[in-house]
C-alpha cells in the first residue's frame, strides 16, 4: 500500500546502514543505541532475579549449589547497577532529550557521547565474559579481604568491566554539565530550564565527582588481588574497613545517580499530567543540587556495625537524615502539584503515581536504616533489600518506565497502545509491591541478605515474594513486546501528543537531525500552559 | 521454638525492648505519612481529574509558607529519629562492667566460641539468662558478622582486629545465630544457636566437663610452649618488658606517644612486635604471626589480663591452676598448643 503522505525526514530516517548507527554522533541515535544496550542488560539482570527468587522458593538450597547462587546475586546486583541503573534515564532519557530540553543541536561533546557508549558497551562485554569464564561470587560491593583473598572467582575481570563502564558515566556527566552551562537557547535562563535538566546536572555532578573513587578503589582491589599489595587484608597489612569507606564514598552517591535523573522525569510527568507549574518549582530545583551535595556526606552510614568509631556513626547518621528533607520536599511539592490541576491519567502519569507512592515508602524505610540503634539489627537483612529496591526499582525503574512510554511518541514517532500499558502499569505496581513488601517483614524478623538457604520461619514470606516476583516478570514483559509492536503498527504521534510544555515539543515527533529547523527563543518560564494554549490557538489561528 | 511460623521476631534481650520501641515509633510515622501521600494523591487525582481537554487550571502560585512547614516538621520528627537511635545505639555499642565475658572467633564457615572457664564451641554458645553478657570477637580470615535477631544485636568480626558485641539475655530458649556479612560460598551455613539457660544449670552445664583449664591458664601453658617467658620475665627485669600489671595501663612508647595496653594492643605486640615499642626497650622480640591462632592469641591475652589481678571467672589464681595435659600429637589433625578439646 502506497501512503498519500511523503515521508518526512527526520534523524531515524537520515541516513541508514548499521554504519550510520555505530558511527553516529547524533544524541537521539546515541540515546536509541544505549536504549538497546540497557535494556538487554536488564533482561540479563532480570534472568538472575528470576533465578534467585527460584531459588528462595524453599529453604534448603536445591536448585543450584551455594557456589552458583552467590554468583547469581553477585551478576544480578553487578549488571542491574553498573549496567542498566546508573546508565538508565541519564544516558537513554537524558541524552536523547537534554540538547532539545536546551534548545540546541546536539550535546557539547558530540563524538565522547558516542564513546561513552562504547565504554559502556566494552565494559559490559569484559564483565559478560568474566560471567561466562566462570563468574564472580563477590556481591556487586566486593568486600575484602573476601575479594582480594579469598574469592576464587573472576574479580578482576569484572571489576575492570565495571571501572571502564565508570568512564562512559564521567563522560555522559561531564558533556551534561557543559551543555547545560553552554549551550541553552536564548532566553532559556536556569530558572526556565525543565526539572528534569536540573536533576541531571546534579546527578552529572555526581558522575564526574565520584565515580573516580571508585575507579579508584576498583584498582586498588585489583593491584592487592594481583600483586598482594597490602592495602585492605589485614594479613598484608592492610586494613578491610578502609575499602568500605572507599567504597561507600562512591556507592552510595551512585544511589542518587539512579534516582535524580528519575525525579526530572516524575516533575515533567506529574506537571503535564496535571497541567500545572510544578509547585515550589525552586525548592525542587534545589533540592537535586542538595541531595547530590549531601550525598557525599553520608557514605559511613552503610558501616554502623562494621567497627567504624561510634562517633563517625552518630555524625554519620545525623547527616543521613539531611538528605531525608529534600526528598520530602520534592514529595511533597509533586503533591501539591496535583492540587486544583487538570488531571488525565495516561500511562506515564500512572507510572508518576506509582512512584511517588514507591519513593515515598521506600525514602521512609530509609529512615530506619539511617536511625542507628534500628540499623543494628536491620542492617544486611532483608530490610535493606526491600528498602533499596523501593528505591531503585519502585524509584527509579518507574520513573524510567514513565518516562519511556511519555518520550516514546518523540522517540519514534509512534503511539504505544494506552490499554496495554495502563494494564502493564499496574501489573508491576502489584508485582513489585507483593514481591517486595515481604522482604521488609522478613527483615526484621532477622533474615540475612545474601543467604543461599535459610531455615524453615522464614519461608511464607519467601513464597509471597517469589509469587510477587513472577507477577512483576509478566509486567516487565508486556511493554518489551508492545512497544516493539509499536515501532510498526503504533498510532502515528503528533508533535505534542500530550500537551506537554517543554521545547522538545515544540519540534516534530521524531525530530528532525539537527532537532529544531530555527533555534527557538525562550519568553516565558518553564510549564507555562496558559502560553501554550496561547500559541496553539495562535497556530489555528495562523493556520 | 523459633522455627514456628511468625511475621515477628521474639523479644528476647534487653536491647530487643529498647529496639522495637524504636521501631514502633518509625512504623507510626512512616505509616502517617504514607497514607497521607497515597490519600492526597488519590484526592486530587479523582477530585481535580480533566473535564475538558486542553483546559488550563487556574494557577497555584508555591507558598512559601507551606514549604517551610513541609520542611521544618520532618526535620524536627527525623531529629528525634536521631536523638532517639543514638541512645539506644550508645547502649549496643557499649557493654556494661559486670558482664560476663566470652570470645568469638568466626571463620569460614564457622563460629568457635571459648568461655573463661575454658569451655569451647562450635556454632553454639550457652550463656545464662538475667546477666549481661560480652563478646570479644574476631575473624581468622574474612569479614563476618554476629548476628542474633531475636537479641536485635549484630556487629562485624573482622580479621585483624578486635569488635564486641553484648546482650541481656532476657528469658530462656535457643536463639538463632547467624552470619551477616556476606562471606563466602557457605555464609548461608554459617548459623548456631545461643543457648539462654537458668543460671543453675548454666553452672552445671560449665562444670559438666570437656574444658581442660580455663582460658587464662591455656593461655599460660602457651606462653610457656612458646617461650615467651625467656625475656618477658618477673626476676629479671630488663630485656623485655614485664606483663604483670600491663593489661588496662597506659604504656609510654619509644617514639613519646602513650598507648593503653588493651586486647588490640596486646595482639598486635605479638603479630607485629615492632609497631609499637615501649619506652627503654630494643625492637629484639620477633613476630609471632601465624605461630598463634586466634584462640591461642585471645588465651595469652586472657592469661596476660590474669597478671593483672582481673578476675578471670571463677577460676583459681593464675599460676595455681593446673597446666592442662598436652593432647596426644596427631589426635586433632593440626592441634595447636594450648587448645582444649572443642565442645560439640
Ligand atoms: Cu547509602
Ligand atoms: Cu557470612
Amino acid at each position: 500500500m502506497i501512503t498519500a503522505t511523503v515521508e518526512q525526514k527526520h534523524y531515524l530516517n537520515a541516513e541508514y546502514g548499521l554504519k550510520s548507527w555505530l558511527l553516529t554522533t547524533d544524541h537521539k541515535r546515541i540515546g536509541l543505541l544505549y536504549l538497546g544496550t540497557i535494556t538487554f542488560f536488564f533482561l540479563l539482570g532480570g534472568i538472575f532475579a528470576t533465578l534467585i527468587r527460584l531459588e528462595l522458593l524453599t529453604p534448603p538450597g536445591d536448585l543450584t549449589n551455594s557456589e552458583t547462587y552467590n554468583k547469581f546475586f553477585t551478576l544480578h546486583g553487578v549488571i542491574m547497577v553498573f549496567f542498566f541503573l546508573i546508565p538508565s534515564i541519564p544516558a537513554t532519557l537524558g541524552n536523547f532529550l537534554i540538547p532539545m530540553m536546551v534548545g540546541a543541536r546536539d550535546l557539547a561533546f558530540p563524538k565522547l557521547n558516542l564513546l561513552s557508549w562504547y565504554l559502556l558497551l566494552a565494559g559490559g562485554l569484559l564483565s559478560m565474559w568474566a560471567m561466562f569464564a566462570g563468574g564472580v561470587d563477590t556481591g556487586w560491593t566486593f568486600y575484602t579481604p573476601y575479594s582480594t583473598t579469598y574469592s576464587n572467582t573472576y574479580v578482576i575481570a569484572t571489576a575492570l568491566g565495571a571501572f571502564i563502564a565508570g568512564f562512559s558515566s564521567i563522560l555522559t556527566g561531564l558533556n551534561f554539565i557543559v551543555t547545560i552551562h553552554r549551550m541553552r537557547a536564548p532566553g532559556l535562563t536556569w530558572f526556565r530550564l525543565p526539572l528534569f535538566v536540573w536533576s541531571h546536572y546534579a546527578a552529572a555532578l555526581i558522575m564526574v565527582l565520584g565515580t573516580p573513587v571508585l575507579a579508584v578503589t576498583l584498582v586498588l582491589v585489583a593491584l592487592e588481588r594481583a600483586f598482594r599489595i597490602g592495602i585492605f587484608d589485614p594479613a598484608l597489612g592492610g586494613d578491610p574497613v578502609l575499602f568500605q569507606h572507599l567504597f561507600w564514598f562512591y556507592s552510595h552517591p551512585a544511589v542518587y545517580i539512579m534516582v535524580l535523573p528519575g525525579m526530572g522525569v516524575i516533575s515533567e510527568l506529574v506537571s503535564t499530567f496535571s497541567r500545572r507549574r510544578v509547585f515550589g518549582y525552586g525548592f525542587v530545583a534545589f533540592s537535586s543540587v542538595a541531595i547530590a551535595v549531601y550525598g557525599f556526606l553520608v557514605w559511613g552510614h552503610h558501616m554502623f556495625v562494621s567497627s567504624q568509631s561510634v562517633y563517625a556513626s552518630l555524625v554519620f547518621s545525623f547527616l543521613s537524615f539531611f538528605v531525608a528533607i529534600p526528598s520530602a520536599i520534592k514529595v511533597f511539592n509533586w503533591t501539591a502539584t496535583l492540587y486544583k490541576g487538570s488531571i488525565s491519567y495516561e500511562t506515564p502519569m500512572l507510572y508518576a503515581f506509582g512512584f511517588i507512592g514507591l519513593f515515598t515508602m521506600g525514602g521512609l524505610t530509609g529512615l530506619f536504616v539511617a536511625t542507628l540503634g534500628v540499623d543494628v539489627h536491620v542492617h544486611d537483612t532483608y530490610f535493606v533489600v526491600a528498602h533499596f529496591h523501593y528505591i531503585m526499582v519502585g524509584g527509579t525503574l518507574m520513573a524510567y518506565l514513565g518516562g519511556l512510554h511519555f518520550w516514546w511518541p518523540k522517540m519514534t514517532g509512534r503511539m504505544y497502545p494506552e490499554g496495554w500499558a495502563k494494564l502493564s502499569a499496574l501489573v508491576i505496581f502489584l508485582g513489585f509491591n507483593l514481591t517486595f513488601f515481604p522482604q521488609f517483614l522478613l527483615g526484621y524478623l532477622g533474615m540475612p541478605r545474601r543467604y543461599h538457604a535459610y531455615p524453615d520461619e522464614f519461608q511464607v514470606l519467601h513464597v509471597l515474594s517469589t509469587a510477587g516476583a513472577s507477577v512483576l516478570a509478566v509486567g516487565y514483559l508486556i511493554p518489551l513486546v508492545y512497544l516493539v509492536w509499536s515501532l510498526r503498527y503504533g498510532k502515528r504521534a503528533t508533535a505534542n501528543p500530550f500537551g506537554a510544555t517543554g521545547l522538545e515539543w515544540k519540534t516534530s515527533s521524531p525530530p528532525p537531525t539537527y532537532n529544531f529547523d530555527v533555534t527557538p527563543a525562550v519568553t516565558h518560564e518553564a510549564y507555562d500552559y496558559r502560553a501554550l494554549a496561547e500559541e496553539e490557538t495562535e497556530g489555528v489561528r495562523v493556520g | 521454638m523459633s522455627t514456628t511460623f511468625r511475621l515477628f521476631p521474639q523479644a528476647a534481650s534487653t536491647t530487643a525492648n529498647s529496639v522495637d520501641a524504636l521501631y514502633f515509633f518509625l512504623v507510626a510515622v512512616a505509616a502517617f505519612f504514607s497514607i497521607l501521600i497515597f490519600g492526597l494523591i488519590f484526592f486530587f487525582a479523582i477530585r481535580h481529574r480533566r473535564r475538558v481537554a486542553r483546559e488550563v487550571p487556574q494557577e497555584v502560585r508555591g507558598g512559601l509558607t507551606l514549604e517551610i512547614i513541609w520542611t521544618v516538621i520532618p526535620f524536627g520528627l527525623v531529629m528525634v529519629m536521631f536523638a532517639w537511635g543514638a541512645s539506644v545505639y550508645l547502649e549496643v555499642a557499649r557493654p556494661p562492667d559486670n558482664a560476663l565475658q566470652a570470645y568469638v572467633v568466626g571463620k569460614q564457615w564457622m563460629w568457635k566460641t571459648q568461655h573463661m572457664e575454658g569451655q569451647r564451641e562450635i556454632n553454639e554458645l550457652h550463656v545464662p539468662v538475667g546477666r549481661p553478657v560480652k563478646l570479644t570477637m574476631t575473624s581468622e580470615d574474612v569479614i563476618h558478622s554476629f548476628y542474633v535477631p531475636d537479641f536485635r544485636v549484630k556487629w562485624d568480626v573482622l580479621p585483624g582486629k578486635y569488635t564486641t558485641v553484648w546482650f541481656h539475655p532476657t528469658r530462656t530458649g535457643k536463639f538463632r545465630l547467624f552470619c551477616a556479612e556476606y562471606c563466602g560460598t557457605k555464609h548461608s551455613g554459617m548459623i548456631g544457636w545461643i543457648h539462654v539457660m537458668e543460671p543453675a544449670a548454666y553452672e552445671s552445664w560449665l562444670s559438666g566437663g570437656g574444658a581442660s583449664g580455663s582460658l587464662a591458664s591455656s593461655g599460660e601453658k602457651l606462653f610457656q610452649d612458646l617461650a615467651c617467658g625467656n625475656c618477658h620475665r618477673v626476676d629479671q627485669p630488663g630485656r623485655c618488658p614485664d606483663l604483670t600489671g600491663l593489661f588496662g595501663k597506659p604504656v609510654r612508647l619509644a617514639d613519646g606517644r602513650s598507648v593503653v595496653a588493651d586486647e588490640a594492643y596486646i595482639r598486635e605486640s605479638i603479630v607485629n612486635p615492632g609497631a609499637k615499642i615501649t619506652a627503654g626497650f630494643q625492637p629484639i622480640m620477633p613476630t609471632f604471626q601465624g605461630l598463634v591462632t586466634e584462640e591461642g592469641m585471645l588465651q595469652l591475652i586472657e592469661y596476660i589480663k590474669s597478671l593483672s589481678g582481673r578476675p578471670a571467672g571463677a577460676q583459681a589464681p593464675p599460676g595455681t591452676a593446673p597446666a592442662p595435659e598436652r593432647q596426644a600429637a596427631g589426635e586433632r589433625g593440626p592441634s595447636l598448643p594450648g587448645s582444649a578439646p572443642e565442645k560439640r
